[in-house]
């Protein structure tokens, strides 16, 4: 049996935190706990005129990979509501093929 | 779309389609969205796939809008206090009728004592308001003085008028295949195969109904970006090139890019020779702008200018996309015009991929302009600052915002009484220069009628009369993206359920004018209403565009070749020659120059070098954030764990050198000013300069006078001197300014 996951294309994650927030709001999550949580690397200088900056959200413990959503054949509501559309769910064998087709600044999770 | 916008449930509860526009959220984006009623209630706001443009996605102002309309903070009925209790928190809950019953009595006493000309209506910047506060001041009133109280109107005016002035056309937005259905697969689309940035966040701002991922969107598809700004932003990260100016130089970039592209031909000679007036003469003038030249004036290097310029001159085509920094800057008009030049000598106006053109007539604009009718040539001529500043006052229906204030405070040409603050919270930071300044002026006022959803610090000042707004999920009315002057679709905004007792603002245009200006408001109901402003121009009524949920008019491009700008039906653009003003007859006879040119900061390293010893940073405002429009929103629980604090981005040398520490608070000071900032140290912003965001009051804070809800705190405009504006009356330095940064003690 082949498990789900969430993959995330950090090149376009522009840091936006609906994930955060349309997770909230669908799991009636409070404040101070999260079922995805953004996390920030840089921003620094790399080498010249390039920079380190990217966003990647991280789901946590709460993420029940929005089973009830998936069930009624919606898309979970991060994925749904991302502005950059950097989210993608459904197996991590075919998540896993997206991820190496892209060959870069891609993170697959498996809350 | 789907034809049915109303689904109901099993279980009794139901959801409504609809279209967002402040309030809340921003400018007329009208991302799609599905709101789920329960038991009254509004439980959950879902993106809606089927849309065009944002297709399901929704950003966090959207999604908080549960927490916003059902804040126990909100209000929700008509309230009244007495005058003497001005800035107290002692409220009377009223009906609308006893709320008629006062404000329509003193109109009339008013108009009958003082003329008409002794009311002003103040209008926010970018909510629905904005389409409707004219014609309140105009039909509903029958005042002539309708004032949008941004220093130098510093916002989106600016750049509306020199494009009227300099292509006789609508609205320049870059070409994101808005207006097809299909999108980016429409054959007669191309994709950008360069979008330059110049001055503009959109991923935050969404600007003037822009979709800001859409930028996103094309990147993946290929296009380059190129982002001129002080700030390296996440999109600059993520940019070919970054042109990290000195704030306010903009111009002297602008001008270097032209000539490089002049002098090394790499302009596109067909539409300069066809389509442009006074080439010649512009090109005499970039001469003085060499890349070395400009280097020095704006920092960004020779080699990177003369890269870009080649960049933008060989890469057809090239979107260039002008954000509020060619406003906010009182040398903006010269920018706007050497923009608007760049884009037309590189064959880039009205072509797929390139700048789209808005025609001329707009849904909705055309009865904003008939309600004008309304008024005498007589009273229109009283209008303040009209005469004085005839660049503004030609394209712009408003008061010269600047002069507003010294009316108030001089009383000269006339005293004003009294004041309609439709969605407008300015004594916050958000528009006006000096609010410390308005505020004081604006005590003169003797009555005072302020239309919102929350008690904003304005409103705890000076209402006398509250007047509730619904929000977008409370009632009908439509989206239109960029305010008409370039729309990419009417969007049917569904009302879906009701929260106490509030009117949208065309229910209180059209209730007030039916008692005032009766002749004025021959609509019985508001779906009335605009299914006579849509039967005419599209052929559908409300309920059609309920059914189609978006409506995209169909594009044409190079609409100058086809006699789709000029009202004659010739070819050509709707400007006095007839062509492309590359030099404008307008400016020069307005008394500035005819051709661009690079003029100072009114304070800066250069302009004021001994000032500068004593403010040795300069201030640039105003950037977005995801989680608030302007003053909206910082009583939303989930968006202030977001963003609980007014930032200051110092850079890491500079903090140390002032001992100041990520997360201290810090005093920006100036000859003009002081606020509290908290710090954020970035390597993203250049040493010498700063930026602290705008918008801040503290709802937590009390209420009553003289905190106002802490609005003089964080109220970076404070900084922001008043009447420093350009030569036609447009653009204020709220985004070049010099102050001092230093730790507070705790
Ligand atoms: S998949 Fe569902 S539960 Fe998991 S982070 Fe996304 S929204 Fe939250
Ligand atoms: S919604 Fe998408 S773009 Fe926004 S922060 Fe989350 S992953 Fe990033
Ligand atoms: S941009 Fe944000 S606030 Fe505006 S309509 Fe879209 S989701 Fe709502």
């Amino acid at each position: 049996m082949s498990s789900n996951g969430l993959l995330i294309d950090y090149e376009y994650c522009t840091g936006c935190h609906s994930c955060e927030v349309a997770c909230k709001n669908e799991h009636n999550i409070p404040r101070g706990k999260w079922g995805i949580k953004l996390t920030e690397v840089g921003p620094w200088k790399l080498t010249g005129d390039k920079w380190e900056w990217n966003y990647v959200p991280v789901p946590t413990s709460l993420c029940d990979l929005c089973e009830d959503r998936v069930g009624k054949g919606e898309k979970p509501s991060c994925v749904h509501h991302c502005l950059g559309k950097a989210m993608e769910y459904g197996p991590v064998e075919e998540l896993a093929k997206k991820m190496a087709a892209k060959g870069k600044k891609m993170v697959m999770f498996v809350p | 779309m789907n034809k049915e916008w109303k689904k109901e449930y099993e279980d009794g509860s139901y959801s409504v389609r609809t279209c967002g526009w402040s309030p809340p959220g921003d400018h007329p984006v009208g991302c799609g969205m599905k709101l789920h009623i329960k038991d009254g209630k509004l439980i959950k706001v879902e993106g809606d796939a089927e849309h065009p443009i944002s297709q399901g996605r929704l950003c966090v102002r959207c999604l908080a809008l549960p927490e916003y309309v059902h804040h126990p903070s909100r209000i929700t009925s008509p309230m009244k206090r007495s005058i003497d209790d001005r800035g107290k928190d002692k409220w009377t809950k009223i009906s609308w009728d006893e709320a008629w019953d006062i404000i329509v009595p003193k109109i009339k006493q008013l108009k009958a004592d003082h003329g008409a000309e002794s009311i002003v209506v103040f209008g926010g910047t970018g909510r629905e308001a904005c389409l409707y506060y004219y014609p309140l001041g105009f039909a509903s009133i029958g005042t002539p003085n309708v004032c949008y109280p941004l220093s130098g109107w510093s916002c989106y005016g600016p750049r509306c008028a020199i494009t009227d002035y300099i292509l006789g056309a609508g609205y320049p937005e870059i070409d994101f295949a808005g207006t097809f259905p299909d999108r980016y697969d429409n054959p007669e689309f191309t994709l950008p195969k360069y979008i330059v940035e110049w001055g503009k966040n959109p991923l935050m701002s969404n600007p003037d109904g822009f979709y800001g991922h859409s930028i996103i969107d094309m990147m993946k598809l290929g296009t380059k970006i190129i982002s001129i700004d002080p700030r390296i932003t996440w999109l600059g990260t993520r940019s070919e090139y970054v042109c990290q100016l000195r704030p306010g130089s903009d111009t002297a970039l602008a001008m270097a890019f032209l000539n490089v592209i002049i002098n090394e031909d790499l302009y596109d000679h067909e539409f300069v020779d066809q389509w442009c007036y006074g080439f010649d003469e512009l090109k005499e003038r970039v001469q003085e702008y060499t890349p070395e030249k400009v280097e020095e004036i704006t920092w960004v290097p020779k080699q990177t200018i003369i890269d870009v310029a080649r960049i933008i001159g060989q890469n057809s085509p090239t979107a260039i996309q002008w954000g509020l920094a060619v406003d906010e800057n009182p040398n903006g008009v010269q920018l706007g015009h050497a923009l608007l030049s760049l884009a037309a000598i590189t064959g880039n106006l009205d072509v797929p991929g390139g700048i789209t053109l808005g025609a001329p007539a707009a849904l909705l604009g055309k009865w904003r302009v008939e309600t004008r009718s309304n008024l005498s040539e007589e009273l229109w001529d009283k209008r303040i600052g009209a005469k004085e500043w005839p660049a503004l006052s030609t394209a712009m229906a408003t008061t010269h915002p600047d002069e507003t204030l010294d009316t108030l405070e001089t009383g000269k040409p006339y005293k004003l009484r009294m004041g309609w603050f439709n969605s407008s919270n300015f004594i916050t930071a958000t528009c006006s220069a000096q609010p410390d300044r308005w505020y004081k002026a604006l005590k003169s006022l003797e009555f005072n009628v302020v239309q919102d959803c929350f008690m904003t610090p304005t409103a705890m000042a000076f209402a006398d009369i509250f007047l509730p707004l619904p929000t977008f999920a409370e009632h009908d009315g439509v989206v239109i993206t960029h305010f008409g002057r370039n729309p990419v679709f009417l969007g049917a905004m569904n009302k879906a359920f009701t929260v106490g007792d509030c009117k949208s603002d065309i229910e209180v245009c059209i209730e007030l004018g039916k008692k005032l200006h009766p002749d004025m408001w021959p609509f019985d109901s508001v779906e009335d209403f605009f299914s006579k402003q849509l039967k005419p121009e599209l052929g559908i009524d409300f309920n059609d565009l309920r059914e189609m949920g978006v409506y995209q008019p169909k594009y044409t491009y190079r609409k100058h070749e086809k006699g789709l700008l000029r009202a004659d039906g010739e070819p050509g653009f709707n400007t006095v020659t007839g062509q492309v003003e590359l030099t404008s007859t307008l400016f020069e006879a307005w008394g500035d120059d005819a051709l661009p040119y690079y003029k100072e900061p009114p304070y800066s390293p250069i302009s004021t070098p001994e000032l500068f010893k004593e403010y040795p940073l300069i201030l640039t405002t105003g950037a977005r954030t995801f989680t608030s429009f302007h003053s909206e929103h910082r009583h939303m629980p989930s968006l202030r764990e977001i963003t609980p604090d007014p930032i200051v981005e110092l850079n890491p040398e500079t903090a140390v050198l002032l001992g100041i520490n990520e997360g201290d608070w810090v005093d920006l000071e100036n000859m003009f000013g002081k606020c509290k900032m908290k710090a954020h140290l970035t390597p993203c912003i250049h040493p010498k300069v700063v930026h602290a965001v705008h918008g801040w009051w503290f709802p937590e804070k009390p209420a009553e006078e003289p905190s106002l809800y802490g609005v003089w705190d964080s109220n970076i405009n404070k900084l922001v001197p008043h009447k420093h504006i350009g030569k036609l009356g447009f653009g204020a330095p709220f985004k070049q300014m010099i102050c001092k940064a230093t730790k507070r003690e705790a």
